[in-house]
């Protein structure tokens, strides 16, 4: 992995609007294969990020580049290398499915793509639309004719920015089994959403960016490692618990017993004092924490 | 198919999925002017000897509308697309400014054809056909559709609402085209007048227009080119310099 070059390098991007410093530099690299997230409040740079990748917005200072192509000195290789999915649900009302396709096409300077196109469509749901004027696609397949239009020039590297936003739960699903077997063909994704569990699901590594800033990268495994704090959810034989404990178990309304604990010992030794007070544990469920939680964390102390 | 080709090619499918509106409206108005100005002043204007007014009104009004035209397509493709967000599909790709900016002015150019060989062909039922100088017609048409053609994809990349585009065509593009001479001779101006006409870079285009028809001009035609190839180089420099600039589409 280490002696390819990197699906995404940047370094030290600054970029500021007026007087909103949208960017403060951040860099990261993005190896190819590669499923990554990049998470964030709203404001917290990561449409700017990503609108620099693809050549919408210029850097002030650092740079930016895509499968070794700097977007601003080797803007036609990297555009070449990178499909964008925009977050706002565009379309022009001018062309049916098929047109957009092959003029979007057509601007990569792609002759004879009609067999790809084809595919995507295939693969996205189109076909049977594909002589629909956009005008008259529901949101879902204006959003899925997005994505299509991302696609048509094979782009190594796929860059999608909140994707799912208002989108209903089956072409959610549709969508990210599409996008997850793009990854394992070995397209490199790059996604920023809203909704975590998707995020935590999907993406192998995620950057967190409050203010213009990385707060947090690493691999979602470490970062779900990063909050020790667990939950175990018990029911017992008993309504009463030995004192010392009282403080720390909360009664739930279903009559369970509610422990937070950052240390495995520590439930460890309340099962021990449960067993010398003669309590019986009837059921025990342990919550893993979720990136919801690193998240909040994080951002409370970035 | 190149970027610039697809580019062109789209530019072209939009203005002729709405040809009754893009081609055959600027025809029916200008065969509006004409019906109602000949009606008024056949009898009473000769111009230049021996050319009817309807003759002499015929090629301003072509011309007129390939200037509208023109500006029209290029400048209302551009602020469509920017509100639309749709702008979005030709700036992700690698398209280089010159492309970008060619293909629109192409596009535009042969709108504005389009829609002046319309204006001609109705127009000749009502006028006598001659052209003395055909070399002249094409001269002058070309560099005229080209010059708003290029003077859209400013107005479009500059304009920021309708509005704004809207103020454009009505408070430069129309009195220039109507106070350029389309439907009189300068020389019928008092003095001041007509030297304001001639600071008119759109009364060269009229002016030359109506002498590859009429073999009759109010200045000589080879100036007018003259003027006319410097009005579009220096609008041409001054989009290139904003489309390399990413001026309001790349922030």
């Amino acid at each position: 992995m280490s002696q390819t070059i990197p699906a995404i390098h940047v370094s030290g991007l600054c970029k500021r609007f007026h007087t909103t410093q949208a960017l403060d530099g951040v860099s990261l690299e993005i190896q190819q294969g590669e499923f990554f997230g990049l998470l964030g409040p709203n404001g917290a740079g990561k449409t700017t990020l990503i609108s620099i990748l693809a050549g919408l917005t210029r850097a002030d200072s650092g740079h930016a580049v895509i499968m070794g192509h700097d977007v601003v000195r080797d803007y036609r290789q990297s555009r070449r290398a990178l499909g964008m999915v925009p977050q706002e649900l565009v379309y022009d009302p001018f062309f049916n499915v098929r047109e957009t396709l092959h003029i979007q096409s057509g601007y990569f300077g792609l002759k004879r793509n009609e067999g790809w196109i084809d595919e995507v469509m295939h693969h996205l749901d189109l076909t049977q639309h594909a002589d629909k004027n956009t005008q008259r696609l529901s949101g879902g397949m204006k959003r899925r004719l997005l994505v299509a239009q991302a696609l048509v020039h094979k782009p190594p590297v796929i860059v999608l920015d909140e994707p799912t936003a208002g989108v209903d739960v089956d072409l959610r699903r549709s969508l990210w089994e599409f996008i997850s077997r793009l990854n394992r063909e070995g397209h490199t994704i790059l996604l920023t959403t809203h909704y975590l569990e998707e995020a935590q699901a999907l993406c192998g590594r995620i950057a967190m960016l409050k203010s213009g800033r990385v707060v947090a990268l690493d691999a979602t495994r470490n970062l779900l490692k990063l909050t020790n704090e667990h939950c175990a959810q018990l029911r017992l034989d008993s309504e009463v618990v030995p004192d010392v404990w009282q403080k720390r178990l909360q009664r739930d309304p279903d009559g369970s017993w509610r422990f937070n604990f950052s240390e495995y010992s520590d439930l460890e030794t309340l099962l021990a004092d449960l067993r010398v007070a003669d309590t019986r544990v009837l059921e025990m469920r342990l919550q893993e924490p979720d990136l919801e939680d690193v998240f909040t964390d994080i951002m409370r102390r970035a | 198919m190149s970027g610039f080709s697809a580019l062109f090619y789209k530019e072209l499918l939009r203005f002729w999925k709405v040809v009754v509106q893009t081609v055959v409206a600027p025809v029916v108005t200008a065969l509006l002017y004409l019906l109602i100005f000949s009606h008024v002043l056949e009898a009473h204007i000769e111009v230049y000897p021996g050319v009817s007014y309807s003759s002499f009104l015929v090629p301003g009004l072509v011309m007129m509308s390939m200037l509208q035209n023109a500006f029209a397509n290029s400048s209302s493709s551009l602020i469509q697309s920017k509100m639309q967000g749709t702008i979005v599909f030709v700036l992700l790709p690698p398209l280089s400014y010159l492309e970008f900016f060619l293909a629109y002015l192409g596009a535009a150019i042969l709108r504005g054809l389009v829609v002046g060989l319309g204006v001609w062909g109705v127009t000749l039922w009502f006028a006598t056909w001659q052209m003395p100088h055909p070399g002249w017609l094409l001269a002058y048409g070309l560099l005229a559709c080209a010059i708003m053609g290029a003077l859209g994809i400013l107005a479009g990349i500059w304009a920021e609402k309708y509005d704004q585009l809207a103020a454009f065509q009505n408070f430069l593009i129309l009195p220039l085209t109507f106070l350029s001479g389309v439907f009189y001779s300068i020389h019928s101006l008092p003095p001041f007048w007509q030297a304001v006409s001639h600071a008119n870079p759109v009364f060269y285009l009229i002016d030359g227009f109506r002498y590859a028809f009429v073999g009759h001009s109010d200045s000589d035609p080879w100036l007018g080119l003259l003027v006319a190839s410097a009005c579009f180089v220096a609008i041409s420099a001054v989009t290139l310099a904003l489309l390399r600039s990413g001026y309001k589409l790349r922030h």
